[in-house]
């Protein structure tokens, strides 16, 4: 039983940035964007996030967790979103195809991360770390009282505020999405760029905005992974630390079906499948082919959603397509 | 209504007209303006990190070029990366988005490291590497089928799929590392033990011969694609499925052909790596070239050829990455950041060449709205 | 500046690359009146409205709303104007709402209460007596609904100056006379009122002016009270022209193509084709009528080996007089071409399915012809010289064989198509809208091939959307309404009516 509330635990935890991932690629895609870079992005931000609280608790005498983590936050946000800038400005205003820009966002996200996260531990003589203070912010429970109830008190309360922050996020972003003007304009610029154009929405505006919103979005998911603790030391730089994540992310939004509350499930799904070998270890899996489950199950969820074709659940009708009002 | 919106509106700063046709050599000379701008501004990024750019850049070529020995490791970054660009061309060419590159390498590796670690003993030297050629082709071609068999019978996503094969490799070849395929003379160190000297690439002016084999591999490809009939059908699937069913191809077949085609140089390429230059396999064996591959591909029009000289020019800068490194100590990833750089500029530079812009040339015109 | 014009354009130039769309034009709309934008196909009455409607911006010139001078750089700043437009080829978003869509775009209250919308779109709909159910997903309506809730749209938005870009192209005969109806109502309520066209009987049924484009130029703007088709014409075409299709007598009509049974459904599992049967003959032009979306691309798709078809289906192809058949159904069509069937195809997607623009005029002809021979290698040759045969026969403006397509007109693009289909001497030639988006001269200039190879014996089949055309150009039509063969009619004998009815019910009819 132990064992179980631990696993789901560890799972919500692991769900985390998945979700937060997910979300940034799902408000992108909606837009009728296809950003391939989020890994890219993730490196951005979680290399941006970490620096920045890096910096915050040098120059403060008695640094405070709040402002370390809201400095991060707005670091990482920022710094991904940027990254999506760049991929706005050579896909929406100057029509490179977006499959290709995706992935030299990639390339250069992974590189910036890994460049700035190695220049960082050098330039403070080999190693740099976020201090306790932030470490702390970003791991322990927000509920220290509530998490103490038996059971229910760990499974719902025990978690660190990103966790809360990416589930709300998620339903805000459905809100948003289904039951607002902007939401409603957002989803036809996807769906049909012409047709929201010749409505008199401004497809280019709405384009980039989502683009930079849904990439700092995963950014955040970045930082998460930087900061956490879970799965390593935290909050300091490790290289490559962030592979993966980004590509799973992408997967994830093909299977909630470009919808953000669905996008909650599918992630604690894979964020289970990723932390199982710690709980249920299989005496005859070794650990190495353990891994790839998630990646297993990735390509499992891309075959049936691609068997099973209905007109619900359907990417944007423009996904991957530019927009040239005079085209003829 | 809103009118006071349209009040203060006046002619657009700048449209976006078609170009009809623009010079070859027109075209070159943006790209070429693209290329220097990015390293202008890699350049300061340099100089924000307090080195002299010209400094940094000059140490990059020397570092790749300037003796034999920086030579030689330059072309071993060379081989696989033009290898796998290769194998990429037809199915970008195609519109099948395959960055399982790195996965198929790896495949490849794997297959002939099982020759050259397990079955050296049992023939001669020629065959046995003959044998590591034939197995890397067709562990390749496997990996390339799967993603490509699903995409043909079902339309699933590529782009994800061979991505997630990429992962699925790399465990499978961590296991071997960890368990069956250990080195027990590696002292509790989970390794896998180096090849015998029979499994390992002959050298031809002090470079194994893979070198002659991907530049072979460019000419073929570059005819394969322009004057085959098998050419022919990639490029009409890529510019339009539905014309490539009404004019009677299977694309089905034509599409798992020339993935396996793709998957099968990839891994190629693995056994380059592998019993070329690394002379043992690890997960890092594919080392990232897969990727890389991609921006040559893209870069070079998918045109083998220009790909060569693309090839060269992203080798110089990864093995002056290295140089740098111990030179200026600065990470070694910057070529990543460099190579990005280089393709946004150049992704950027391409709709200069579609497009002209016409910038607002008429005095403001005092607008009144309706009322 | 005259209080009475809605709409005053001065001198508005327009080109797109080389071509020039729009040239000097000058063009006045009055309140409460309806004018007809009468032109050819490529004549430039779209690009002159979508100035208007914010789509394009001009070159040069001056445009007045209401007497005022305006610069309209969006489809917003058209809307805030009062100007809305119905494209023709509607810009709704297939898997919302009715209500979703009308309301897109539009100010209002953050938080989206879809109740209310609903309400003041039935409002709406109620005062002019349209009939739509603002709940309902826009892949659900025909095509006629669909345009409904364009109108509908253009009216929440308070337009008091609406353009109707080919509004009767997809509807059938009555529906027609609903919209017309429509139109007189708003234009009494003193709104203005453009509808694009190359309609002659519609423009004289429908407008009180009419503005005349022909190439790009601005011709004359005639009250239609004093104007008859002829005089239309002239000033459309540009000179005198007969409007009389060639029809020669079909010679010793022999069946091609008898098709048995033919039934098919889409993904959904929606019957698209209920037991069709019909028989093509020889030196015949077998004409399918029926609104659109009634089966005619699955109907040809079908008979190509491109749409798969029910298990009881038959299509029996006869190469010559001989009476020996060929089964095509449940082949494929490389099978069906290995068997030596002449089967030729003029789709109606012709950049997206006939032809591929990025490659030049040479490899166009190579789709057709690459698989020949067991040779691994390409021949190029070959189809180069047929390119430049058929450029030169047909006539196709471009400045070589190696010019991409797409950088051709739509008509010339045409006449590649055709000019490849029936350089193979097919025994069946099926052809999908073959004229539409052409001008006159090239229409006829199809016209005329078709006959050609009709009376050269081929079974040319005809899917066709202008009534007009299809009762001068056939010999006999099987008219479609809603997968089912509703008839099939003597092109000579029967009438406009006639057909436009058969389309619209089921009733089953033989020919006399």
């Amino acid at each position: 039983m132990t064992d179980v509330l631990n696993f789901l635990v560890a799972a919500v935890l692991a769900l985390c940035p998945l979700l937060l991932g997910t979300l940034g690629e799902t408000l992108t895609e909606k837009s009728g964007n296809l950003n391939l870079g989020v890994e890219g992005m993730m490196f951005m931000g979680g290399v941006a996030g970490l620096a920045g609280s890096i910096y915050y608790e040098k120059a403060a005498a008695h640094p405070v967790a709040w402002v370390s983590v809201v400095i991060a936050l707005v670091c990482a946000f920022l710094c991904a979103a940027f990254g999506a800038f760049l991929y706005s400005v050579l896909t929406i205003s100057l029509r490179a195809n977006q499959n290709v820009t995706g992935l030299a966002l990639t390339i250069f996200g992974t590189g910036f991360g890994n460049f700035f996260g190695e220049l960082l531990g050098n330039s403070a003589g080999g190693y740099a770390a976020v201090g306790d203070v932030t470490k702390g912010a970003f791991n322990n429970g927000i509920f220290p009282g509530l998490a103490n109830i038996p059971v229910v008190g760990k499974l719902l309360f025990s978690y660190n505020f990103m966790v809360y922050l990416s589930i709300a996020l998620a339903l805000v972003m459905a809100y948003i999405l289904y039951r607002t003007r902007t939401g409603l304009n957002l989803r036809a610029v996807g769906e049909k760029h012409a047709a929201a154009d010749a409505a008199g929405v401004n497809v280019t505006a709405y384009k980039y905005l989502a683009t930079c919103v849904g990439g700092g979005i995963s950014g955040l998911g970045g930082l998460y992974i930087v900061m956490n603790s879970s799965n390593g030391v935290g909050g300091v730089w490790v290289h490559n630390c962030i592979a993966g994540y980004g590509w799973l992310s992408v997967a994830l939004v093909i299977f909630a079906t470009w919808h953000p509350s669905r996008a909650i499930l599918c992630a604690l799904i894979f964020g289970g499948l990723s932390v199982m070998r710690y709980y249920f270890p299989v005496s005859f899996i070794p650990s190495s082919i353990y891994e790839v489950f998630p990646y297993i199950a990735t390509i499992v969820v891309l075959v049936s959603v691609s068997m099973r074709r209905r007109r619900k659940n359907q990417p944007p009708a423009s996904l991957g397509l530019a927009y040239f009002r005079e085209e003829r | 209504m809103n009118e006071t919106s349209i009040r203060d509106r006046k002619e657009p700063f700048a449209r976006i007209v078609k170009r009809d046709d623009i010079s070859r050599v027109k075209a070159w000379g943006i790209r070429l303006a693209a290329i220097l701008l990015s390293l202008l501004a890699g350049g300061l990024l340099i100089l924000a990190l307090g080195h002299n750019p010209f400094a940094v850049y000059r140490d990059m070529v020397t570092g790749s070029l300037a003796t034999k020995t920086a030579l030689i490791a330059t072309a071993k970054i060379a081989i696989p990366l033009l290898g796998a660009a290769i194998s990429i061309a037809p199915a970008f060419k195609m519109k099948f988005w395959n960055i399982g590159t790195e996965g198929q390498i790896m495949a490849g590796a794997l297959a002939a490291s099982y020759f050259a670690l397990f079955q050296h003993g049992n023939m001669s030297r020629p065959v046995l590497i003959l044998v590591m050629f034939a197995a890397s082709v067709v562990a390749g071609g496997i990996w390339g089928f799967i993603p490509a068999f699903f995409k043909a019978k079902w339309g699933t996503n590529e782009t994800l799929f061979t991505l997630m094969l990429n992962y699925i490799i790399i465990g499978i070849v961590k296991y071997l590392r960890m368990g069956p395929w250990k080195n027990p003379a590696s002292g509790g160190f989970p390794k896998i033990a180096m090849f015998d000297d029979a499994a390992r690439l002959p050298s031809v002016f002090g470079v194994n011969i893979g070198w002659i084999i991907v530049l072979a591999l460019a000419v073929l490809m570059f005819i394969y694609m322009r004057y085959s009939k098998q050419g022919y059908e990639i490029a009409v699937v890529g510019e339009s499925v539905r014309t490539s069913k009404y004019i009677g191809m299977n694309v089905p077949k034509v599409i798992i052909r020339t993935i396996v085609i793709s998957g099968a140089i990839a891994g190629l390429v693995g056994c380059l790596i592998v019993a070329g230059s690394a002379y043992t396999l690890s997960d890092t064996s594919s080392g990232g070239y897969g990727f890389t591959a991609i921006t040559v591909a893209w870069l070079g029009g998918l045109n083998p050829f220009a790909m060569i000289i693309i090839t060269v020019f992203l080798a110089v800068l990864t093995k002056g990455a290295n140089t740098i490194q111990t030179n200026f100590k600065i990470p070694a990833s910057a070529s990543d950041v460099l190579i990005g750089m280089i393709l946004f500029f150049m992704l950027g530079c391409e709709f200069f060449i579609k497009y002209r812009l016409i910038f607002r040339t008429r005095r403001r015109i005092e607008v009144v709205p309706n009322d | 500046m005259d209080p009475l014009n809605a709409i005053e354009m001065r001198d508005i130039t327009k080109t797109f690359g080389q071509v020039l769309a729009s040239s000097h034009i000058s063009l006045d709309i009055r309140w409460g009146e309806i004018l007809a934008l009468l032109g050819e196909n490529g004549s430039g009455k779209t690009t002159l409205m979508n100035m208007l409607s914010g789509i394009y911006f001009p070159d040069s010139g001056h445009v007045h709303v209401s007497g005022k001078e305006v610069t309209i750089r969006s489809p917003k700043d058209a809307i805030a104007l009062g100007i809305g437009m119905v494209h023709q080829h509607f810009k709704l978003v297939d898997n919302m709402t009715a209500a979703e869509n009308i309301v897109l775009g539009l100010r209002g209250s953050w938080r989206l209460d879809l109740k209310k919308i609903s309400a003041k779109v039935r409002e709406i709909s109620e005062r002019y007596g349209f009939n739509i159910n603002p709940d309902r997903k826009i892949y659900d309506m025909s095509v006629s609904e669909k345009q409904t809730v364009e109108i509908v749209k253009v009216l929440y938005r308070g337009a008091n100056i609406l353009i109707l870009d080919e509004p009767t192209a997809v509807l059938t005969v009555q529906e027609t006379e609903k919209l017309f109806a429509v139109l007189r109502s708003m234009r009494d309520d003193g709104k203005s009122i453009v509808i694009i066209t190359h309609k002659l009987h519609e423009v004289l049924a429908l407008s009180d002016r009419v503005t005349v484009l022909r190439k790009g130029v601005y011709i004359d703007t005639v009250k239609t009270s004093g104007a008859t088709a002829q005089s239309l014409t002239e000033m459309m075409v540009g000179r005198a022209v007969s409007l009389n299709i060639d029809r020669p007598a079909p010679v010793k009509p022999t069946p091609r193509l008898v098709v048995k049974n033919v039934s098919c459904m889409d993904d959904e599992g929606v019957k698209i084709l209920d037991d069709v049967s019909f028989t093509a003959r020889s030196g015949e032009i077998l004409g399918i009528a029926g609104i659109s979306g009634s089966g005619q691309k699955e109907l040809l798709e079908g008979i190509a080996g491109l749409y798969p078809l029910a298990g009881a289906s038959s299509i029996q192809y006869f190469p010559d007089d001989s009476g020996q058949a060929t089964e095509l159904v449940g082949k494929r069509p490389r099978q069906i071409r290995d068997l030596g069937v002449a089967l030729s195809f003029v789709p109606e997607d012709r950049l997206g399915m006939g032809l591929v623009g990025s490659m030049d005029l040479s490899d166009n002809m190579l789709l057709r012809s690459y698989s020949e021979g067991r040779n691994f290698f390409t021949n190029r040759k070959a189809p180069k010289k047929l390119a430049e045969d058929v450029v030169e026969q047909l006539r196709i403006a471009t400045p070589g064989v190696s010019t991409p397509v797409s950088r051709l007109s739509g008509g010339n693009v045409q006449k590649v198509l055709v000019g490849r289909e029936i350089s193979v001497s097919p025994t069946v030639l099926m052809t999908a809208y073959a004229v539409r988006g052409l001008d006159i001269n090239t229409s006829y200039t199809i016209y005329g091939l078709l006959n050609e190879q009709k009376k050269a014996g081929v079974a040319v089949i005809y899917v066709g959307e202008d009534l007009d055309v299809l009762l001068e150009l056939c010999d006999r039509i099987v008219v479609l309404c809603g997968g089912r063969v509703s008839g099939i009619v003597e092109g000579r004998a029967t009438t406009k009516e006639e057909v436009g009815l058969l389309m619209t019910s089921l009733k089953k009819e033989e020919a006399p």
